[in-house]
């Protein structure tokens, strides 16, 4: 293998073929970051809806998450992409085809967002529900109101169950991150094909755009698994170790 | 008027009926023991006071106030009844100190160093001070019941309910927790305690409930209970529990 290539001038733009590949990361955190800012801040407050019994909380949060992980993600983002400003009022639609910055961006952001949102709050969910019943009795029979309970006891305790899953979540958002290549976003894996359009070395720029994500991805699991050690419960049955 | 006081309370589960027209009345300062074998209904009787079990009829007043009347405003009443759980319940999460604090902190508006200095005074009562930082988790299951009574006491209740506040414990621990209830029951606290500790109910039972299948089969003074049960189920369970 031969790396050369990467400091050789690139075919356009006045850079070399490493600047591409740096910016093709930066777009790929870009996309993930916003895009995990979306899901969990949705996917939460879609995950709380879905534990709640009242009917117009948790109906709408069904039919969302249903709708939303049902649908492949890369119909998701032609839908965002080619199908919104064509069904939203004229004047937005024109708006996001002509004058919006970076439509292919946020197409993008949107659609990874809203479609990882359906998934976390599944596990949001799942981590409420495994607090025992009787916890919840404890906290009302103190005189919390059922949002106290959520706010100090199900929400602190649902979180710190469920960081494992939301960590492969939150990998998963990168990864799938490339598919924003197919709306034209030029992240790490478009670069890469680019790249090695350009410049024939397919082995050498793909596996480089492999240990990019590996070293990305193992950012976050270290991340996270601090977090994890961070809030650990002292003696709780639930955190292992 | 009496403190908590059922008139027919009936609840179904489905078509199952898991309280049958209940009717009794807990004066304030009493101490009322509730037995009868499981499934009987127990738990569900004494988790209706507080409102955490809905029933579909009859009436239940508590505290002049009627649980089951939507109008209620059930946080408020509850924050004046302590409640006491088989499993301890307390929140992981939170050290011992801050388990004692929250609800004086968010339900009775009480200032931290109030609180703290309320809580650490219940601590000590029960014996437990030392482990004022502690986290649940680390504490045994004694320590853990007695932590949870303290922080039912932390908000001044006017009550308290045992449910079944010793069965999940090891034989050892249980007379740790049944010596602070004792001295509760001997403060004047008016108590209602699901518990087949047949001993506590003789020291301090002012009178005893027994259950079975939903219903209020006996409803004496202790020594009407222990002296001459009137129904068969009780004197059969009496002499399951007492002779071994």
């Amino acid at each position: 293998m031969d790396f050369g290539f990467l400091t050789q001038p690139a075919f356009s733009g006045g850079g070399t073929y490493l600047d591409w590949v740096i910016s093709g990361v930066k777009w790929t955190l870009l996309v993930s970051l916003c895009a995990w800012v979306i899901a969990f801040t949705i996917g939460s407050v879609l995950g709380v809806m879905r534990t709640t019994r009242v009917a117009w909380l948790y109906g709408p949060a069904t039919a969302y998450v249903e709708l939303f992980r049902n649908i492949p993600l890369l119909v998701h983002m032609f839908i965002w992409y080619f199908v919104v400003p064509e069904i939203v009022p004229n004047t937005l639609g024109t708006w996001m085809k002509q004058g919006m910055p970076m439509p292919e961006f946020w197409s993008a952001v949107l659609a990874l967002g809203f479609y990882t949102a359906s998934r976390v709050a599944e596990q949001v969910r799942s981590g409420i529900q495994s607090i025992p019943r009787g916890q919840t009795h404890a906290a009302l029979a103190t005189g919390l109101t059922m949002p106290q309970v959520y706010r100090h006891l199900l929400l602190p305790m649902g979180y710190r169950i469920v960081i494992p899953p939301l960590t492969s979540e939150f990998l998963t958002i990168f990864k799938n991150s490339s598919v924003a290549l197919t709306i034209g976003v030029l992240e790490l894996t478009a670069q890469a094909r680019t790249i090695s359009e350009y410049t024939f070395r397919t082995f050498e720029i793909f596996t480089l755009a492999t240990v990019v994500y590996v070293l990305i991805t193992m950012a976050v699991v270290v991340v996270m698994q601090l977090l994890e050690r961070r809030v650990q419960v002292p003696g709780y049955i639930g955190t292992g170790k | 008027m009496a403190m908590i006081e059922f008139k027919n309370v009936s609840k179904w589960y489905g078509s199952f009926q898991v309280l049958k027209d209940c009717t009794t009345q807990v004066e304030k300062g009493e101490v009322i023991v509730v037995c009868g074998p499981s499934g009987s209904g127990k738990s569900t009787l004494i988790k209706c006071v507080n409102g955490l079990e809905p029933f579909q009829s009859g009436s239940l007043i508590v505290n002049g106030q009627s649980v089951g009347d939507k109008a209620t405003n059930l946080p408020q009443l509850r924050a004046k009844i302590g409640m006491v759980f088989q499993n301890f319940e307390l929140f992981p999460h939170m050290n011992v100190t801050a388990n004692l604090n929250l609800a004086q902190v968010k339900v009775l508006g009480r200032g931290v160093e109030e609180a703290t200095a309320k809580s650490h005074a219940l601590l000590r009562r029960v014996g437990l001070i030392d482990h004022a930082q502690k986290f649940p988790g680390q504490l045994s299951g004694g320590q853990q019941q007695r932590v949870s009574i303290a922080r039912a006491l932390a908000m001044d209740p006017i009550a308290m309910l045992f449910d079944e506040p010793t069965s999940a414990l090891d034989p050892e621990m249980i007379n740790e927790v049944l010596d602070v209830m004792v001295e509760l029951a001997q403060e004047g606290m008016t108590m209602m305690c699901v518990t087949h500790e047949m001993g506590f109910a003789r020291k301090v039972a002012h009178r005893v409930i027994f259950m079975d299948r939903g219903e209020i089969v006996e409803d004496a003074t202790k020594n009407d209970f222990f002296g001459t049960p009137r129904s068969e189920r009780a004197q059969q369970f009496l002499s399951k529990i007492l002779h071994h």
